[in-house]
């Protein structure tokens, strides 16, 4: 594998650090949100500027301080960290734009906060995703923990405080007590913690049992990817703003947490190292648990987020699954789907900060009608809820398509069966909200007969991201290139 | 001139001591300057002398000329050359910093309180520089005797908790001039390389072992390790901001210096890991107090208390680390003298902040503080996350080397309990934060306009000269964490001799 030098991936992750003494101070909101804005269009350019350079196979490589021989702070981009980070780093921008209008829609206070730790926490995200080894991992992964709780608990009252803790206990509780120690006993035993095509755990010569242990400690340790049985920090963190959800709890801070699960089962242990002990078969049982139960609790939520929460649990657990399946289709197939239902699940969940905004709703039961009240918003919707379905036109079919196919390669039915049935209950979750909302009798409706939408600077965003889910269906590049070239690298294929 | 600097560090400040104190009668003014100004030539000059062991090795420096075993001799190798210049940086910094509580404080004594001051830092600088096993007894009694004043100048229950700090610290003393005394029974030296040349030969001694013991223990009640703690959480509490921020950092530290010390250059890893086989039990005993250090934390609801607590826990996690009996394990150890005092430095530093406004160190007094103090939290946050052990800061890199040696060693109960302690650390530094952050509650919540929300403290930040020195602080404990590897390599790993795997 050819790799070059190149300071990029630094700049990528600090250009969001940088702006935040200029946030902090800047006095006018105005000025304070272009900022944000020029942080988030710059940082795009130079992820994007070294998409072509891993496109043609080469890694791009940057060190910043080495404290022991094979545990480095050390960046190394790859085509699956490209691809997280054109997501995450795409997705901000759109969130900035839906933050301000949600932000002074509602006059929620201490919006400098806001948008400083938001930055952060943006720097951390694609920090993981250039990390190169299991300990620049660990770095970014808890500087997002620590820079999202004031974000989670934005609010600052009692039910914010106790989501607060609930979030902190499960996300730190499980770094520091099941990673940490994981991590320094990979690395007694190997040496290095440098993520490797192979894994670096292959080599060790470990026990069955210990790996086992050490995969266990490890998958479920980065918490963030919300298996369960750790998972329940995920509704409570619906207690904060609608755009922090939708941003982090769609898309950076449960991506990270499935992201670094990913690079575990790939680069720490290996596929052929879990083949051949067999341990994929411990992971998907997990997954598989989660996306059933997961659906099933969204089934029986009122509330719209809290539902849109649980049904992110269970569609996180597709990427477990799939990469657990340990075949190249399925591997490509929870790849894929990290971009497919983060475009699909952020515009849900503006939706449902857009109906917030405009009518102050929060529950489904409320919002009888609501599609002719706001019909560009519910069309959104229904957009986003087709894409985590996985029906086309929509980019969730092809993730959905490829983890199909790839349990098919693995020769898992029971694995298909719970794929198909799950994409029953999420069908059975979002359409008959999307169908009342539209069809509902006229006494039944909740609303008034006129339209009347949420800011525009909410509505654009929501629109945009419908949009490029529909477009993800004809053009999902360069996602799925770069999901097949990284689990090319890893097959050797 | 720099060679001149093993002596530039102690004698510069000794005479400054009583300079200060003379100034103290005639013009208060000149107390600060002069007492800034010593510090910081000591500090200088033990950077110097860190970078010329670096680059040339260990530095013999004789007294007056004099030649070991007579005269007493200056013996600056990598170890406490790294030690020398944490304790000086933090007594300097923490001199600038303390400037306005000082005169807030004690505006009468002011005098007294910086001669006091560096007289201790003196004393403390003696204790790392000094080769002469006797000559450590003097300075330890020096920095011990201006440390009881120090703390008695609190008034009201400090002067109490002064009493009791003074009595066992004396016991700790004589059990350590005691074992010294076994020890020149035996060798007819007071000069360590001169005993360790000697004491090869007399490692069956049953004398040589109780000299060993008798001076552990007696090193281990200055540093307050489990069960020999109980002194230290009222002295440093109840002592003035000034002082405890001084003591705090550098005094269980340079006590675990010379445990050190006495483990690898005294005796030899190989008596005192092999020939000794107490490894075990102390580690285990450092277990203990890493665990009832936490859980004591847990129940304070005075911030300063509660940290207090935390340095007993992190006095175990360098007793184990140094007793793991490998040299990742004593890297650890070593490494985390310099972390701990750092970050315990701009803890007590940002705590130091925080009562000069608020009058109090109790939870109840945090109220609100991200808001009135958000330049002082925002360094205190980051000496939490380094007490937590959160990369990159350096107290999770310390935490790395100290879990890796408990690997190596099959210890499984440390690396748990270091775990836990973490873990603790996040309970406990979070409560914290909960308090400063949540409360007050208001009634009603989300949608006033932006800045109408909270009944919103107004921001009332600590003065500059406060807040310049633990910006520093808090920068500097990032920087330690991400030269981690070149302080390990260049310092720490020659101060461990080969033998030691």
């Amino acid at each position: 594998m050819e790799t070059i030098v190149s300071i990029k991936p630094l700049l990528a992750v600090l250009v969001s650090l940088m702006v935040v003494p200029i946030l902090a101070s800047s006095r006018a909101p105005n000025v304070r949100e272009a900022w944000t804005f020029v942080a988030a269009g710059v940082k795009f350019l130079i992820v994007l500027s070294m998409l072509p350079t891993i496109l043609k196979g080469t890694e791009i490589v940057y060190t910043i301080a080495e404290f022991v021989p094979g545990a480095a702070i050390q960046f190394r981009v790859d085509a699956f960290g490209m691809l997280f980070a054109l997501v995450s780093s795409s997705l901000w921008i759109i969130t900035t734009a839906y933050s301000i209008g949600y932000m002074r829609a509602l006059k929620e206070h201490s919006q400098t906060r806001y948008f400083v730790f938001f930055a952060v926490a943006l720097s951390a995200t694609v920090g993981v995703a250039f990390s190169a080894n299991l300990l620049t991992m660990y770095l970014f992964y808890e500087m997002l923990s620590f820079a999202t709780y004031p974000l989670v608990t934005h609010h600052q009252d009692k039910e914010a405080r106790s989501s607060g803790r609930k979030y902190l206990l499960y996300i730190v509780g499980t770094s520091i007590g099941l990673v940490l120690p994981a991590m320094l006993i990979c690395y007694n035993l190997t040496g290095t913690l440098e993520f490797g095509k192979q894994g670096f755990m292959a080599g060790a010569g470990a026990s069955k049992g210990l790996i086992g242990l050490l995969m266990v400690m490890l998958v479920f340790g980065f918490a963030k990817a919300a298996i369960m049985p750790f998972h329940s920090w995920l509704p409570a963190a619906m207690v904060a703003p609608t755009p922090v959800s939708a941003l982090l709890h769609a898309v950076a801070v449960v991506k990270v947490g499935v992201f670094s699960v990913v690079r575990v089962i790939t680069c720490v242990f290996g596929t052929n190292l879990l083949l051949s002990l067999d341990l994929g078969t411990i992971i998907v049982f997990a997954a598989s648990v989660t996306i059933l139960v997961g659906s099933f609790i969204a089934l029986s939520q009122d509330g719209l987020k809290r539902m849109l929460a649980f049904s992110t649990i269970a569609q996180l657990s597709y990427v477990v699954l799939g990469v657990g399946l340990l075949s190249p289709k399925g591997m490509t197939g929870g790849m894929v789907h990290i971009a497919m239902h983060a475009f699909g699940k952020i515009t849900l969940f503006f939706c449902a900060g857009a109906i917030f905004v405009a009518t102050g709703k929060k529950n489904m039961s409320d919002m009888v009608g609501i599609g002719r009240r706001m019909p560009i918003t519910m069309t959104a919707f229904f957009i986003g809820a087709l894409s985590i379905i996985g029906m086309p036109p929509c980019g969730g079919f092809i993730s959905k398509w490829y983890l199909v196919l790839g349990s098919l390669q693995a020769q898992q039915i029971p694995v298909l069966v719970v794929l198909l049935f799950s994409s029953l209950l999420n069908a059975a979750y979002f359409m008959p909200f999307v169908y009342r909302a539209f069809f509902c009798k006229p006494e039944e409706a909740m609303f008034e007969n006129t339209i009347k939408e949420a800011p525009p600077f909410c509505v654009v965003p929501l629109v945009v991201t419908a949009i490029i889910s529909i477009i993800l269906l004809f053009y999902p590049q360069p996602f799925v290139r770069l999901a097949s070239m990284m689990v090319q690298s890893i097959t050797g294929a | 001139m720099s060679s001149q600097y093993p002596a530039l560090i102690v004698v510069v400040p000794l005479l400054a001591g009583l300079l200060v104190f003379i100034a103290g009668w005639v013009n208060k003014k000149w107390c600060f300057p002069i007492a800034v100004a010593a510090l910081g030539i000591s500090a200088y000059s033990s950077i110097g002398l860190l970078f010329r062991v670096i680059n040339e090795g260990v530095i013999v420096y004789k007294m007056g000329g004099w030649d070991p075993p007579m005269g007493i001799s200056y013996y600056v190798d990598h170890l406490n050359g790294l030690v020398l210049a944490v304790v000086s940086v933090v007594a300097f910094l923490n001199a600038i910093a303390s400037k306005r509580s000082i005169e807030d404080e004690f505006p009468d004594n002011i005098g007294a309180f910086y001669a006091l001051y560096v007289l201790m830092v003196t004393g403390l600088l003696g204790i790392v520089v000094t080769g002469d096993a006797f000559n450590l007894y003097v300075l330890l009694e020096i920095a011990a005797l201006t440390g009881y004043g120090l703390i008695a100048m609190g008034g009201g229950r400090g002067s109490l908790s002064a009493l009791n700090y003074l009595y066992m610290g004396t016991i700790g003393a004589c059990f350590y001039l005691l074992g010294v005394g076994y020890l020149y029974i035996m060798t007819g030296s007071l000069n360590m390389v001169d005993i360790a040349r000697i004491l090869p030969d007399l490692y069956q001694s049953k004398a040589v072992m109780a000299a060993f013991i008798i001076c552990m223990v007696g090193v281990w009640i200055k540093m307050a390790f489990f069960p020999l703690h109980a002194w230290l959480p009222n002295a440093y509490t109840y002592a003035p901001s000034a002082s405890s921020s001084l003591v705090a950092p550098l005094v269980t530290k340079v006590m675990i210096y010379v445990m050190i010390r006495f483990i690898l250059t005294v005796f030899t890893p190989e008596y005192s890991f092999n020939i000794l086989a107490v490894s075990q039990p102390i580690v285990w005993l450092a277990v203990i107090a890493i665990v009832m250090g936490a859980l004591l934390a847990l129940k304070e609801r005075n911030l300063k208390k509660m940290l207090t607590y935390i340095i007993v826990a992190e006095v175990g996690y360098m007793v184990g680390g140094a007793w793991l009996g490998n040299r990742v394990g004593m890297t650890g150890a070593i490494l985390h003298i310099v972390n701990d005092a750092l970050m315990t430095l701009c803890v007590f530093m940002a705590v130091g902040n925080i009562v000069y406004k608020v009058k109090g160190a109790d939870f109840e007094n945090l109220q609100g503080l991200f808001r009135k103090m958000p330049f002082t939290m925002g360094a205190f946050v980051v000496g939490a996350m380094s007490m937590i052990g959160v990369p990159p800061t350096c107290g999770f890199f310390s935490k790395w080397y100290l879990i890796s040696g408990a690997i190596q060693a099959g210890h499984y109960g440390f690396m748990v309990a270091l775990v836990f302690s973490s873990l603790v650390n996040v309970v406990l530094f979070f409560r914290i934060f909960e308090i400063c952050y949540y409360e007050p509650f208001s009634d009603h919540h989300g949608h006033g306009d932006e800045h109408g929300h909270h009944p919103e403290p107004a921001m009332d930040e600590a003065p500059v000269t406060m807040l310049v020195p633990l910006f520093v602080i808090a920068v500097i404990l990032v920087l330690v964490g991400l030269y981690t590897g070149d302080i390990v390599n260049q310092i720490i790993d020659v101060a461990i001799p080969k033998g030691l795997v």
